[in-house]
């Protein structure tokens, strides 16, 4: 890799020690009054992963067959939105099903269910790749632990958050839990959130019916952090009957930094 | 009944709200209304029709009824007769081509901005092309002032953005300090907390303003919190210099936001209270940004660059320091890529400029629409060129809180040096004094810290 070298075409900022106060693009230097070369390359390496993340299409062989290796039972389901340019324009078509995947709920539906796991690529196919597996496969004990009855894991291509409705719906599954790739920022192509909503009803439940665990990735919130407020959320609209607005999260959160030692600008 | 025959077929839009909607060029927001045009034929069909359609018109056909809708009231009772006079004649062609004439000057365009309707802009934009956009924005003038003089011929500003995804102070003062050594920040140093809650608000309203304290600067902070939460913090005494608040243009968007006409008022007059301007009484921040209204369900069957000119009708009433139309920022549904997000930006900047107000842009894209940064520089230098007011500056273009793409410091000096555009006159006198910039208009040589800073412990 090429590092940032005083030269006479490449000016350091002096203040270059403030870096480790904020993961901000800060103290770059310049090239003239430019991005240095350096800059402008990391730049786009961060854009492409990010691209990438919207862009290439999630696996769903390989993420059926990765939970069949674990034991999980899986459903592979559409969305109306036919392709990615549909899905990113036309946001209402990511939240209803397909009719055949609606024949394939129905086929499935027993009574009812006390839980349904739902997997949507999102806006993050890398997020669903990377995180997906093993968030599910450290989750599922403790939902067994308490004797939930599980309906297999519905894995949806090209879906918003609201599709997690209709499929509980159809299934009769009371606590609906979605986990869906977020928007990508340039420092987090790969952030996973979790929507979970109490009895879930198609183009009735809103967001603000829906409790949010987002930023579930290696440079954010950690799958066991992700899972104690999951649980914590589940017991209480268990205990309450709801979900949303009216359910805090009232677990504690260790995510604000720790507070660096004073620092001169130069150092 | 609005109607024509064009190339063997026959057209009829039922309502000026409808014809606008189908005038309008192509945007995803529009098609995922359903108010857009069926195919290119019908567009353009619609944009010859609303051609001859009368300026007066505006006046008597309410895009939204005026007994549902307070910006509608606001729009109407408020325009002035004598300033639409002398061009109260003009079908919405003639006035087009008026306003490319020679008789558009500086001063007959500020005369006539009081006499100007949102929905009178909007239409006419959208028989405009990029050039015709950037021609008859570069020849208005829009002067604010609160520590400094934004809006000048030959200068631009820059927003200065230190957000952090924590609202970690240091890491704040951080982005800050690296901001002011570019020469980024004259229109505002204005912080997005990530949580607006009063006690982050006030940490950083403290925070900023010892910035702005201790080193001088002719410049103006705002923290961008909820105009109730800066309203609180004014009664505990928080030195608010600029009150903030996003703003759409139908009364139920605008009270999906929380706010009204009422409250607005109310958050001007507490900051005219406190005269913390030095130079002039500006001292409102507005954000606007086409599609808000659709993504809150309540655009009322407008095409969403008319629902967004009608913003401005409400940012005018309450005399801003600087309206920022963050353009890119709320994804592909409403701007789908690059070509659409440039022009959105520069309809923008025409109808505020035409009606009076200091038009910022914030450049920018998310990693879902398909834009880079090639098209932001295409935007960039012609929002420039049109003269736009001011543009963001974040560190590396990279706003690590609101997870976007926006414009950084390094863009303006780009700007700075193809265009000779600088910066406030009275921001630039402070640069140069403490060697930040030399008097080229660009950053000075040096291979320490400006003496001013070098005593600084964060």
């Amino acid at each position: 890799m090429m590092t940032i070298l005083p030269t006479s075409t490449v000016q350091p900022d002096p203040w270059i020690s403030l870096r480790q106060l904020t993961p901000a693009r800060i103290a770059l230097g310049r090239a003239g009054i430019s991005l240095t070369t350096h800059a402008q390359l990391e730049f786009q390496l961060a854009h492409a992963l990010a691209r990438d993340a919207v862009h290439i299409p999630l696996d769903f062989s390989a993420l059926s067959q990765q939970f069949t290796q674990h034991g999980i039972n899986t459903l592979q389901l559409q969305t109306q939105a036919a392709n990615q340019q549909l899905f990113l324009q036309r946001p209402d078509l990511g939240k209803l099903l397909t009719n055949a995947s609606i024949e394939r709920l129905r086929y499935e539906s027993k009574p009812s269910y006390d839980v349904v796991i739902v997997i949507a690529d999102g806006l993050s196919s890398s997020a669903i790749s990377h995180h997906a597996v093993p968030l599910v496969t450290h989750l599922l004990p403790h939902l067994q632990h308490q004797a939930l009855h599980l309906a297999p894991v519905c894995l949806v291509q090209h879906g918003r958050v609201a599709i997690g409705d209709p499929i509980a719906q159809q299934l009769n599954a009371t606590l609906c839990i979605v986990l869906i790739g977020e928007r990508p920022g340039l420092s987090s192509p790969d952030s996973l959130g979790i929507y979970f909503t109490y009895q879930a009803q198609a183009g009735l439940s809103t967001d603000a019916d829906r409790n949010c665990i987002s930023n579930i990735h290696q440079q954010g919130l950690s799958y066991s952090q992700a899972i104690t407020k999951l649980l914590y959320l589940l017991n209480q609209a268990t205990q309450r009957k709801l979900s949303g607005v009216l359910l805090k999260d009232e677990t504690t959160d260790d995510a604000t930094l720790p507070s660096p030692a004073p620092l001169a600008l130069l150092d | 009944m609005y109607k024509t025959y064009l190339a063997n077929v026959s057209y009829e839009f039922k309502t000026l709200r409808n014809l606008l909607a189908k005038a309008s060029p192509p945007r995803s927001g529009d098609f995922l209304a359903g108010v857009a045009a069926s195919n290119h034929r019908e567009r353009v069909a619609a944009q010859w029709v609303l051609a001859d359609v009368p300026l007066k018109q505006f006046l008597t056909e309410a895009l939204v009824p005026y007994e549902h809708d307070e910006v509608t009231r606001l729009i109407l009772d408020d325009h002035n007769a004598s300033a639409f006079a002398p061009i109260s004649h003009l079908t919405v062609g003639d006035f087009r081509n008026w306003l490319l004439s020679p008789h558009a000057n500086t001063q007959a365009l500020s005369a006539l901005a009081p006499g100007l309707t949102p929905e009178m802009v909007a239409a006419t934009s959208k028989l405009m092309r990029i050039q015709d956009l950037i021609l008859v924005a570069k020849k208005c003038q829009v002067l604010t002032r609160f520590r400094n003089t934004l809006g000048l011929n030959n200068r631009l500003s820059t927003r200065l953005q230190p957000n952090h995804p924590t609202d970690h102070p240091q890491g704040i003062t951080a982005s800050i300090i690296d901001g002011l050594m570019y020469g980024c920040g004259d229109a505002v140093i204005g912080i997005n907390p990530a949580t607006d809650n009063m006690s982050a608000t006030l940490r950083l309203l403290h925070l900023v303003s010892d910035v702005i304290e201790r080193y001088q600067i002719p410049t103006q902070a705002c923290v961008l919190a909820h105009i109730t939460t800066t309203l609180a913090a004014i009664e505990l005494h928080a030195p608010v210099d600029l009150v903030f608040q996003s703003i759409a243009g139908t009364q139920r968007a605008n009270s999906s936001f929380g706010i009204n006409l009422n409250l607005l008022n109310e958050g001007h007059h507490a900051a005219l209270a406190l005269q913390r301007g030095s130079l002039g009484k500006q001292c409102m921040y507005f954000e606007t940004g086409q599609g808000s209204a659709l993504s809150a369900n309540a655009h009322e069957g407008l095409d969403q660059q008319t629902c967004e000119a009608r913003a401005y009708a409400v940012a005018r009433k309450f005399d801003p320091l600087l309206v920022n139309t963050v353009v890119g920022f709320i994804g592909p549904e409403y701007l789908y890529d690059g070509k659409q997000i440039i022009r959105a930006a520069l309809e923008d900047h025409f109808c505020g400029k035409l009606l009076g107000l200091p038009m910022g842009c914030d450049i920018c894209y998310t990693n879902h629409a398909e834009a880079d940064q090639d098209d932001m520089d295409m935007l960039l230098t012609q929002f420039a060129v049109a003269g736009g007011t001011f543009i963001m500056g974040v560190p590396g273009a990279d706003d690590i809180m609101l997870n976007y793409q926006s414009t950084s410091f390094h863009d303006a000096l780009y700007l700075r040096q193809v265009l000779g555009l600088k910066p406030a006159p009275e921001f630039e006198h402070w640069l140069i004094n403490h060697g930040i910039f030399n008097t080229e208009n660009t950053l000075a040589e040096r291979s320490e810290l400006p003496k001013l800073f070098q005593s600084h412990t964060l």
